[in-house]
C-alpha cells in the first residue's frame, strides 16, 4: 500500500536560543517499522521529532528523506509524505470531529481548489479506521481524552502520509486508552505499512509496542536496536540513574523494567 | 474508484459538509441583502427624504435637481465609506483574531490601530495638516507600529501570546502620546482630534473614499487567498507546519495585508470603535464553527458601520459620530464576550 | 555536616540578607530625600539651596523662594502618589500572582477616569475633593470586575487573560468616556486635563486630602504582607499553611484599590509605575512582601519624583506631564518582562 521511504538524520545539531539540545546526532529510521524514542525528560526527544518534520531548522547537519533534504522541500509536498502529531495540538472551539479530520486534507488541496470526492473518502476512511465515525458531528471539546486522541490520529490519517511521527500520543490518557491508542497505531502499521516514529514516556509500553527503540541521553543516542538490545539494566541505569531489574514480560515476551528504589524491596 | 458506492461513513461526511456550506451561503446572502437595504436607506433618509426611485436614478447617473447633489455628493460617498470601512475593519479584525487564536486579540485592542491614531492626532494638532496629510501619516504609522510590535514579539518565532501582550504595552504607550498631543491642542483642534479619535464619517467625500476602496480591492483578495492556510494555523503552529503550512510566512503575509486594510480605513474614518473587534465573533455566532469567517465577518462589519451611522445621524437628539454609537453598543457585547470566552477558555 | 550546624549556617545566611535589604532601604530613602530637594530647585527657574532651606522654613521672600513654595506641594504629591502606586502595583501583582498586573494594564485607571468624567459631566464636580470618592469607587468597581472576568475559566487569572480583560474593559470604558465628553464641548478641557495625569499646579489642600486614604491603604497592605507571601504559593498551599485565602485577598485588594484610586483622583491616571516598581524591587531585595511593600513605596516615590523633575527639564520651559513620562519609560519595561517570560506561563 505504501511506498518505502528512507528517513535519516545526519550529524544533527539542534538548539533553542543558546542552549544546545541535540549535538551531532545521526539516525536512520527503517521503513515500515514502529520506532520508539525514549529517554529522560529534557533529553531532546521532542526536539528531535520536530526537526525530523521540518519544524525546527538544525544548526548543523540535515534530515534526509529519500535523498532530499527535508528543510529544502516544499512544505506541502513534504506534508503528503510525512505527518506529525504534536503533543498539544489545538482544536478551535466548537469544531466538529468531521471538520477537524477534514483539515488533515490541507496538503492535498490548493488555495482556492474545491473540496473533492477523494477528500471525502479519505476523511471517511480515517474516521472508520479510528472508530470515530459515530462521533462525526460532535464538537471535539465535548469528547473524552481517549476519544479526542483518536480524532487527532484520524486527522493525521486523513493526511494519508506514509510516515507518521507522534509526540507522546499517550500522555494524559488513562491506561486503558493508552493501550487502545497503541493498538490502533499497531494495526495501522500492520495493515497499511505506515512507518511510525513516536516519542514515548512509558518504557515498558514502548518495549512492548515498538519494533525498535532509540534511547537518547544528553542530546545523543545512547543505544538503539530491538527492545531487548536497548532496554537493559545498564542502559536504564545510565540514562535515568535508576537501579532496576529487567525481566521478561510474561504477556509479550519483551523486556519489562522494574524500578528499584531505596525502600520497599525484598531483602 | 469513482464507481465504488460510498460507505455509510462517507455519506455522512458528505452530507455534513453540504449542510454546513448551505448554511454558510444562506447567512452570506442574508447579510448581503441587509447591507443593500441599509445602504439604500442611508441614501434616502436625511434632512430631505428622497424616494427609492430618485435614489436609483441618481446612482444610474441621471441629473436630478437637488437630489444629484445631496445624494450623489453627500450621502453616496458617506454610505460607500461606511461600507468600505466596515468591510476593511471586519476583515482585518477577524484575521487577527483567527491568527492569534483569541477573539480578544483584535487590532483595536492590541495596538495596531493606536499607531495610526497617534500619528493622525499628531498630524492634526502639531502639523495642522488637512485630510490627505492626516491619512498618509496614519497609514505609514499604522504599518510601522504593527511592524514594531511584530519585531518586539519575535523571539524564536513570533508567539501569538507575546504579540498580544507586546501590543497591549505599545498601545498604552501610544495612548500616553495621544494624551500628550491633546494637552497641547487648541480648543478647535481638540474637538477635531477627539471627533477623529472617536471614529467619524463626517466629511466623507469621493477623494477620501477612493484610497480605501483601492486598498480593499487589492488587499482583500490577497487575504482571502490565505483563508485556508489561516484556518489551518488555528490547530497550533506545530500541527499547521506538519500539514504543510509555512506558519511564519503565512503570519507575516496575513499581518501585512490585514494591517494595510485597517490602516487605510482608520486613516479615512478614524478608529471606529469595536467594529474590528465585534465583527468576527458575531460572524462566528451566525456561521458556527469550522467554516471560513473572513467574508461573513467583513459583511457584518459593513452592516455594523452602516446601521451605527444611521443611528448616530438621525435616531438621537444630537448627532453622534459613528464610533461613539458602535462603542456604546459594542461595549456591553464586548464584556459579555470576554466573560463567555474566559469561562470556556476557548477561541473564536 | 549535622542537621543543626546546617540550620545554624542557613540562619546566618538569612541574617546577612536582612542586612543587605536594610542597606538598600536606607539607600533608597536617602535618594528620595535628595530627589525631593532637587525637585524644589529645578524648574523653569532654577533656585539655589539657601532659598530652598528658607522656603522650607516657611519664608517666601523674593521670586526664588516663592517658586520653591509653589514646588513644595507638587513634590510632596509626587512622593505620596509614587509611593501609593508602587505599593498598589506590588499588592496587585501579589494578589493575582501575575507579573503583568498594574492599575493601568488592568484598566483600573480608566474606571477611575470614567467615574470622574461622569462626576464632572452630571454632578458638576470640579475639584479634587469631589473627585476622590468617584475615583475610588470607579477604581474599585473596575478592579473587581476585571479580576472577576479575568479569572473565569479553568486556569484562573493567567497573565494573558488578565491583561486582555483589562485592555478590553479599558477600551469599553473609553468609549463610554467619549460618549459622555464628546457632546459636551464645555467640559472637554476639564476632563482632558484630568485624564493626562500630572502633579503640577496642586495645592497643599489636595495633598492633605489624600493623605488619610494613603495611610489607611498603606497599613492595610503592609499588614497583609505575610498573607501575600503565603498566597504566592498558590491558594491551596496557602490554605494548607493556615492562611485565610479569601479574606487576605479581599483585604489586600481593598488596600491596593484605595491607594490607587486616591492617587488617581488627585494626579490623574498614571500608568506603568505600579508595574515597573515591584519588578525592580524584587530584583534588589527579593520576594518577601514584608520588605517588598515598604521598599516599593520608597522607590515608587523616588521614581515619580524623578520623572516629574525630568518632565520639567526635557520640555523646558513647558512641562511634560508625569503620566506621559512614566508610560514612555514603563512600556518598554513591560515589553521586556513579556519577552522574558516563557510562553507557556503566559
Amino acid at each position: 500500500m505504501t511506498t518505502d521511504h528512507s528517513l535519516a538524520a545526519e550529524g544533527l545539531h539542534l538548539s533553542y536560543g543558546d542552549a544546545d539540545i541535540i549535538s551531532g546526532l545521526s539516525l536512520a529510521l527503517p521503513s515500515g517499522d514502529i520506532t520508539g524514542i525514549v529517554g529522560a525528560n529534557a533529553c531532546g526527544k521532542s526536539t528531535l521529532l520536530k526537526s525530523m518534520s521540518r519544524l525546527l531548522t538544525p544548526r548543523a547537519g540535515q534530515v534526509v528523506l529519500d535523498g532530499r533534504q527535508v528543510h529544502a522541500m516544499p512544505a506541502k509536498q513534504l506534508a503528503r509524505i510525512l505527518g506529525l502529531l504534536p503533543q498539544t495540538p489545538i482544536a478551535p472551539e466548537g469544531i466538529t470531529v468531521a471538520d477537524l479530520v477534514g483539515r488533515g486534507r490541507h496538503p492535498h488541496q490548493g488555495a482556492f481548489s474545491r473540496w473533492s470526492a477523494a477528500d471525502d473518502l479519505a476523511v471517511a476512511e480515517a474516521l472508520d479506521t479510528t472508530g470515530t465515525a459515530e462521533l462525526a458531528d460532535r464538537p471535539v471539546d465535548e469528547l473524552s481524552g481517549g476519544q479526542r486522541q483518536r480524532v487527532w490520529i484520524a486527522m493525521a490519517l486523513a493526511q494519508q502520509t506514509d510516515i507518521l511521527l507522534l509526540d507522546e500520543p499517550t500522555t494524559f490518557l488513562d491506561v486503558n486508552h493508552q493501550v487502545e491508542v497503541l493498538d490502533l497505531l499497531t494495526e495501522l502499521n500492520q495493515r497499511s505499512g505506515v512507518t511510525i516514529v513516536m516519542v514515548l514516556h512509558d518504557l515498558n509500553l514502548a518495549a512492548r509496542y515498538c519494533d525498535r527503540l532509540v534511547m537518547l541521553s544528553g542530546g545523543t543516542i545512547h543505544a538503539q536496536g530491538t527492545p531487548a538490545e536497548v532496554l537493559t539494566e545498564d542502559n536504564v541505569h545510565h540514562v535515568f540513574g535508576l537501579e532496576n531489574r529487567i525481566i521478561e514480560d510474561p504477556v509479550s515476551g519483551q523486556p519489562l523494567m522494574l524500578p528499584i528504589g531505596r525502600h520497599r524491596t525484598l531483602g | 474508484m469513482s464507481i465504488t458506492p460510498l460507505t455509510p461513513t462517507a455519506e455522512a461526511v458528505v452530507s455534513l459538509r453540504r449542510a454546513r456550506s448551505r448554511h454558510w451561503t444562506s447567512i452570506v446572502v442574508i447579510l448581503s441583502v441587509l447591507i443593500v437595504a441599509t445602504f439604500l436607506a442611508s441614501l434616502m433618509v436625511g434632512q430631505t427624504f428622497y424616494s427609492f426611485d430618485t435614489v436609483v436614478r441618481v446612482i444610474a447617473g441621471e441629473q436630478v435637481p437637488g437630489a444629484s447633489f445631496t445624494v450623489g455628493r453627500l450621502r453616496l460617498p458617506r454610505a460607500v465609506m461606511a461600507l468600505a470601512v466596515g468591510l476593511s475593519f471586519g476583515l482585518g479584525g477577524v484575521t487577527f483574531q483567527t491568527m492569534l487564536r483569541n477573539p480578544l486579540a483584535s487590532p483595536d485592542i492590541i495596538g495596531i490601530s493606536s499607531g495610526a491614531s497617534a500619528a493622525a492626532v499628531f498630524a492634526i494638532i502639531t502639523l495642522g495638516l488637512g485630510t490627505t496629510g492626516v491619512s498618509i501619516f496614519a497609514i505609514v504609522a499604522g504599518l510601522a507600529v504593527a511592524l514594531l510590535i511584530y519585531l518586539l514579539a519575535y523571539k524564536n518565532g513570533a508567539a501569538g501570546i507575546r504579540l498580544i501582550l507586546v501590543g497591549i504595552g505599545i498601545s498604552s504607550m501610544l495612548t500616553a502620546l495621544i494624551n500628550w498631543e491633546l494637552t497641547r491642542a487648541s480648543q478647535w483642534d481638540l474637538q477635531e482630534a477627539l471627533r477623529w479619535l472617536a471614529g467619524s464619517l463626517n466629511g466623507a467625500n469621493w477623494e477620501s473614499v477612493i484610497p480605501v476602496l483601492i486598498a480593499l480591492v487589492i488587499l482583500a483578495p490577497l487575504l482571502l487567498g490565505q483563508s485556508k492556510n489561516l484556518s489551518i494555523t488555528q490547530l497550533g503552529d506545530d500541527t499547521a507546519e506538519a500539514l504543510g503550512v509555512r506558519v511564519s510566512r503565512t503570519r507575516l503575509l496575513v499581518i501585512v495585508t490585514a494591517v494595510g486594510l485597517i490602516a487605510f480605513a482608520t486613516a479615512a474614518a478614524g478608529p471606529v470603535a469595536f467594529v474590528a473587534f465585534l465583527s468576527g465573533p458575531i460572524a462566528a455566532r451566525l456561521i458556527g464553527p469550522g467554516s471560513s469567517l473572513l467574508i461573513p465577518a467583513g459583511l457584518v462589519g459593513a452592516l455594523l458601520v452602516l446601521v451605527a451611522d444611521l443611528i448616530g445621524q438621525f435616531a438621537l437628539g444630537t448627532r453622534y459620530p459613528v464610533g461613539v454609537i458602535t462603542g456604546v453598543l459594542g461595549a456591553p457585547y464586548l464584556i459579555y464576550l470576554i466573560i463567555r470566552i474566559n469561562r470556556s477558555g476557548g477561541s473564536l | 555536616m549535622t542537621a543543626t550546624s546546617t540550620a545554624v549556617s542557613t540562619a546566618a545566611r538569612l541574617r546577612r540578607s536582612t542586612r543587605v535589604r536594610f542597606l538598600w532601604m536606607l539607600t533608597a530613602l536617602a535618594l528620595v530625600v535628595v530627589l525631593m530637594i532637587a525637585s524644589t530647585m529645578i524648574g523653569s527657574r532654577n533656585v539655589g539651596l539657601e532659598d530652598v532651606w528658607a522656603a522650607y522654613g516657611g519664608s517666601a521672600t523674593g521670586f526664588d523662594q516663592a517658586a520653591v513654595a509653589k514646588r513644595i506641594p507638587r513634590t510632596l504629591l509626587a512622593v505620596c502618589v509614587g509611593a501609593a502606586l508602587g505599593v498598589s502595583g506590588a499588592v496587585m501583582q501579589g494578589v493575582t500572582r501575575n507579573p503583568l498586573a498594574d492599575p493601568g494594564i488592568l484598566g483600573v485607571n480608566t474606571g477611575a477616569s470614567l467615574a470622574v468624567v461622569i462626576g464632572i459631566a452630571f454632578f458638576g464636580l470640579s475639584s479634587a475633593e469631589g473627585y476622590i470618592w468617584f475615583a475610588i469607587a470607579g477604581a474599585a468597581v473596575t478592579a473587581v470586575f476585571v479580576y472577576a472576568i479575568g479569572s473565569l475559566g479553568r486556569q484562573g487569572a493567567t497573565p494573558l487573560k488578565l491583561a486582555l480583560a483589562g485592555a478590553a474593559t479599558a477600551a469599553a470604558l473609553s468609549s463610554f468616556i467619549s460618549a459622555v465628553v464628546l457632546p459636551r464641548g464645555d467640559i472637554s478641557d476639564l476632563a482632558r486635563d484630568w485624564q493626562i495625569g500630572g502633579v503640577g499646579g496642586v495645592t497643599m489642600d489636595s495633598v492633605l486630602l489624600i493623605v488619610p486614604f494613603l495611610i489607611g491603604g498603606f497599613f492595610v497592605s503592609v499588614w497583609c504582607g505575610p498573607g501575600l507571601n503565603a498566597l504566592a504559593l498558590g491558594d491551596e498551599l496557602a490554605a494548607g499553611l493556615g492562611q485565610h485565602v479569601g479574606l487576605t485577598r479581599a483585604l489586600s485588594a481593598a488596600g491596593a484599590v484605595v491607594l490607587c484610586g486616591a492617587a488617581t483622583a488627585v494626579a490623574g491616571p498614571i500608568g506603568f509605575l505600579g508595574l515597573v516598581i515591584p519588578h525592580a524591587c524584587r530584583l534588589l531585595i527579593g520576594l518577601d512582601h514584608r520588605w517588598l511593600l515598604p521598599f516599593s513605596a520608597v522607590t515608587g516615590a523616588g521614581l515619580l519624583t524623578a520623572s516629574d523633575i525630568l518632565g520639567r527639564i526635557v520640555a523646558r520651559p513647558a512641562e511634560l506631564d508625569v503620566g506621559i513620562l512614566t508610560a514612555l519609560i514603563g512600556a518598554p519595561f513591560f515589553i521586556a518582562i513579556v519577552r522574558r517570560q516563557k510562553v507557556r506561563s503566559l
